[in-house]
């Protein structure tokens, strides 16, 4: 069963909290702005120089002049603000930014990240994901449990980093695990996805990982 | 004091050398300089060393300055959507340095500013850091990052006036000022030049001092990436 995109998006969303500074990344994370809980007023940033990012726009209102960071058109809110490039990333590494919700190619069991580069494959670059690693006071983690029938939750990851130990929250199509940021390695499943048994996860799962229910 | 050119080959004559670097402000196609780098297309300059957060796509931008093969090295955030930077890339004709979005635009402000270097946390521990000195602040490793400029920063703002006092417009403001601040020598396309005191004087984005000559191209066409709309509201009687 596992959960979809969709189910995902939502499962994220329920870390947004009342008056958030968030940015959101490519992909998934993108669905999560669908799926801000009622009551939950938060400010989406986006990297290229905007805080307080609209909807995609209606069909003949686009502007080439404002685009979010995966280059779609979207809209201004009346409590938008626009800045330079300099200024949007000293919110980022500046500890400003409360929330980033991202995707990644693996994650290993002490929270190292990978996320922009497979060597000899793709180039393409890491864009402002090291930053917003290094710098947001909250990094969720969204992705696929598996890439073609090989666990992407790791003991170490096999791809260039994108940051070391800077993953607080992963969710799968497959669970939610907890991510020690420092100490000793910790990672540890406080849910599963729908339909989804301890037995699957663990065979799925080539890290090691404790239970915080039974 | 004459900042003021007619059009975009005059603007940069006298200004473009083999193997200089030039800076090109823009995200994506948001914001670039298109008019300016048609004009350093049809100069043939080559060899050229280009500081831009993205290498545009195949045919626009800097990706037609990638396909008549002026540039020797990108120094860029992300280059995906590029197809002749792949090739020339793989092919081993292109050098490329990546530098996390956020720390090239700090190089950028920092070398705009006088500041040599700076340290930040931000691609510690990842191959961004290898062969750079790591220093300990409160306990924390941070990464030393030098500040860069550049021979020539080429610049899209919204509106400009004769001083150079610069405006952009919503999100095509990103990498524009900091790159103003970076250039040796910097050249604004402005899609409106306005007379001085136009803008007003608390609305200034980019002050004149950084810019070194302007341009109107009031006939520019800018394109969207990834044109993405919502439904429209479904009517009562539909």
């Amino acid at each position: 069963m596992a959960w979809n995109r969709e189910q995902m998006a939502a499962r994220a969303a329920r870390e947004l909290q009342d008056g958030f500074y968030v940015n959101l990344g490519i992909g998934i994370p993108t669905l999560v702005a669908n799926y801000i809980p009622a009551g939950i007023d938060v400010r989406l940033q986006s990297e290229n120089g905007m805080l307080g990012m609209g909807p995609f726009p209606f069909e003949g209102e686009e502007d080439a002049d404002l685009i979010n960071a995966g280059k779609q058109t979207i809209t201004e809110l009346p409590e938008s603000s626009y800045f330079s490039s300099a200024e949007s990333f000293a919110m980022i590494r500046g500890g400003h930014i409360n929330l980033a919700i991202l995707g990644a190619m693996q994650v290993a069991e002490n929270g190292d990240l990978a996320n922009w580069m497979i060597p000899g494959k793709m180039i393409k670059g890491m864009g402002g994901a090291m930053d917003l690693v290094a710098g947001v006071q909250r990094v969720v983690v969204v992705m696929e449990h598996e890439a073609k029938g090989a666990s992407k939750v790791l003991k170490e990851c096999t791809l260039p980093l994108t940051g070391k130990r800077v993953t607080d929250l992963l969710i799968t199509d497959l669970g939610v695990f907890t991510v020690a940021r420092r100490g000793e390695p910790q990672l540890v499943l406080i849910e599963l996805a729908t339909g989804v048994s301890i037995e699957e996860i663990q065979a799925k799962t080539k890290a090691s990982f404790t239970l915080a229910f039974q | 004091m004459n900042k003021v050119y007619s059009d975009t080959r005059q603007v940069l004559a006298g200004l473009l050398k083999d193997g200089m670097v030039i800076m090109a402000g823009g995200f994506g196609l948001c914001g670039i300089p298109e008019a300016l780098i048609e004009a350093v297309r049809l100069s043939g300059v080559k060899d050229l060393t280009v500081i831009s957060n993205n290498a545009g796509i195949d045919g626009i931008g800097l990706g037609r300055l990638l396909e008549s093969r002026q540039i020797r090295k990108m120094i860029s955030s992300y280059v995906g959507e590029n197809k002749t930077f792949e090739q020339q890339y793989l092919g081993g004709e292109l050098e490329l340095e990546f530098n996390p979005q956020g720390t090239l635009a700090e190089r950028i402000r920092a070398g705009g500013a006088g500041i040599a270097a700076f340290y930040t946390k931000t691609g510690v521990g990842t191959i961004i850091a290898e062969g750079k000195e790591i220093r300990e602040f409160n306990g924390e490793p941070y990464v030393m990052e030098e500040g860069l400029v550049a021979d020539l920063a080429l610049i899209h703002a919204w509106k400009g006036d004769a001083e150079g006092n610069l405006v952009y417009r919503k999100t095509a403001r990103n990498f524009n000022p900091v790159m103003a601040t970076a250039g040796k020598v910097v050249v604004a396309e402005v899609e409106s030049l306005v007379k001085n005191g136009q803008i007003g004087a608390d609305h200034i984005h980019t002050p004149g001092i950084f810019v070194s000559r302007i341009v109107e191209v009031a006939d520019g066409i800018k394109r969207i990436e990834q044109r993405t709309v919502r439904k429209p509201h479904v009517e009562a009687n539909h």
